[in-house]
């Protein structure tokens, strides 16, 4: 029940406060009433039980990967670690 | 790197899980013993489904928490959810994890089964729509979960109100994330090092709800998201600050937690429910202040008071073998039991643990078992 799952904005329909999403390829309606902000088209949110919860930043995801690019390059580097 | 890899793909690089474990490995030696307590049953099958606890040291242990709401949900609440569903006049109305749990007889499959009218729903949302199409019915939301699901319930109440909907009640059985654990570090049963908070709850509440914690027992949190490489981000956090002597609150996963949580959500719940002096957890017993009931404004729609003469006080006892309420308390592993695999099976599950997708017994069954203790 509880995992929340990356959800693209397709559409939204502002009188109901209502959007449609696609989680990897399915389609579904979900409330914005829990959404501090109003999301816009394209957007990434979080889904959980019919609701979006929140906004995902990309760049954050981006700047996580980054990190381990980096973490990984080290570890060649250095020869070490890789098991 | 397309969207579709930034949000599903790039966070289960197995190039990057195995440079992350390694660090991990190398950081710790020397460190003794690190028992880091997942609190959410969702981590639990992350790290067994992607054996996360094969890729740690010896020293590194991961000890499962109570954070699965239908493990901890008590016989006498299920008990109360069928008695209603087999009024005549009922419709009961909950979310799909309830179907099998087992009540002291028998699941709400069973009564559904038997002819009581029991809907098992996606969304809370969709109680509106069957409320709509049994206007002579008596519909009931049973409404379980942590904090990710409480402020869904809200959202119906409030939808609910505005649309003129006057024949669905509730029956609240909302439960709460930081009085749970703490209840756990209290007791001398869990030996736990450090915590990793679920990213969901978080979302939510903000990363704020563990700074007590942190604060009273000197433990590192981090709360993670549930890809593989989030939790090891947390692991490898934890070990820092261990390294370092330290114990903070951190955020992992921040591309959608921030320490101050949804504002919008939090200010529904405020307005919907209070909090319950106390509420009996399966496993845990009694903890004060740890879940929450309907606000007085909305004391009118509270099945748990109108139907209260037909709930029987006596919940007949889990099985005497079932290890769950241990499990839920970090002191024992689904191994430990008796039971675990013969007879105990998902298809045949003896305690809730083995009932629910996000119980622990479930997912040693489902992703095996092997465990370096
Ligand atoms: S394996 Fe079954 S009987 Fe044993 S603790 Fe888990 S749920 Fe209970």
């Amino acid at each position: 029940m509880c995992l929340s799952i990356p959800s693209k904005i397709v559409s939204i329909d502002k009188e109901h406060n209502r959007a449609q999403v696609d989680t990897m390829g399915v389609g579904r309606e979900v409330s914005l009433d829990l959404m501090p902000e109003p999301p816009q088209i394209g957007d990434y949110v979080l889904i959980h039980i019919g609701f979006a919860m929140n906004k995902i930043d990309e760049a954050d995801a981006l700047e996580s990967i980054k990190l381990f690019e980096e973490l990984l390059a080290a570890q060649d580097e250095s020869g070490q670690g890789l098991p | 790197m397309t969207a579709e890899e930034l949000h599903f793909r790039a966070f289960r690089n197995p190039e990057h899980i195995r440079a992350l474990a390694a660090l991990i490995a190398q950081q710790a030696q020397g460190l003794g013993p690190v028992r880091i307590m997942e609190v959410c049953g969702g981590h639990t099958h992350a790290i067994m489904q992607h054996g996360l606890h094969t890729l740690m040291p010896e020293n590194i242990q991961f000890i499962h928490g109570p954070g699965c709401p239908v493990c901890v949900m008590p016989k006498a609440r299920i008990d109360q959810a069928i008695a209603l569903a087999k009024e005549p006049e009922v419709v009961l109305v909950t979310l799909g994890d309830m179907i099998k749990v087992p009540g002291s007889d028998g699941s709400l499959a069973d009564a559904r089964a038997q002819g009581a009218a029991v809907h098992f729903v996606y969304s809370p949302l969709d109680a509106l729509a069957i409320a709509a199409k049994h206007p002579d019915k008596q519909v009931v939301f049973f409404a379980i979960g942590f904090e990710t699901t409480t402020p869904m319930s809200a959202a119906l109440i409030e939808s609910a109100q505005r649309a003129g909907v006057s024949n669905l009640l509730f029956h609240i059985n909302h439960v709460t994330v930081p009085e749970a654990v703490s209840a756990i570090l209290d007791s001398d049963d869990a030996q736990i090092d450090a915590l990793i908070g679920p990213s969901h709850v978080s979302v939510i509440t903000g990363a704020q709800i563990y700074q007590p914690l942190v604060d009273r027992f000197q433990l590192p949190v981090v709360v993670s998201g549930f890809e593989p490489l989030d939790i090891l981000e947390g692991v490898h956090r934890i070990i820092t600050q261990k390294r370092a002597g330290e114990a903070k609150l951190s955020i992992q996963y921040t591309r959608s937690v921030t320490y101050e949580g949804n504002p919008t959500a939090q200010a529904l719940i405020a307005r919907t429910f209070k909090k319950r002096e106390s509420f009996e957890w399966r496993g845990l017993g009694a903890i004060a202040q740890s879940a929450w009931q309907l606000a007085d404004r909305y004391s009118h729609l509270d099945a748990e008071t109108i139907y209260a003469d037909r709930f029987e006080a006596n919940p007949r006892e889990d099985h005497q073998a079932c290890l769950c309420g241990t499990i839920l308390r970090g002191a024992a592993k689904p191994t430990d039991c008796p039971l675990f695999k013969h007879p105990c099976t998902p298809q045949n599950p003896i305690g809730s643990c083995m009932v629910s997708s996000e119980g622990a017994c479930a997912a040693y069954y489902r992703y095996g078992q092997e465990v370096r203790l």
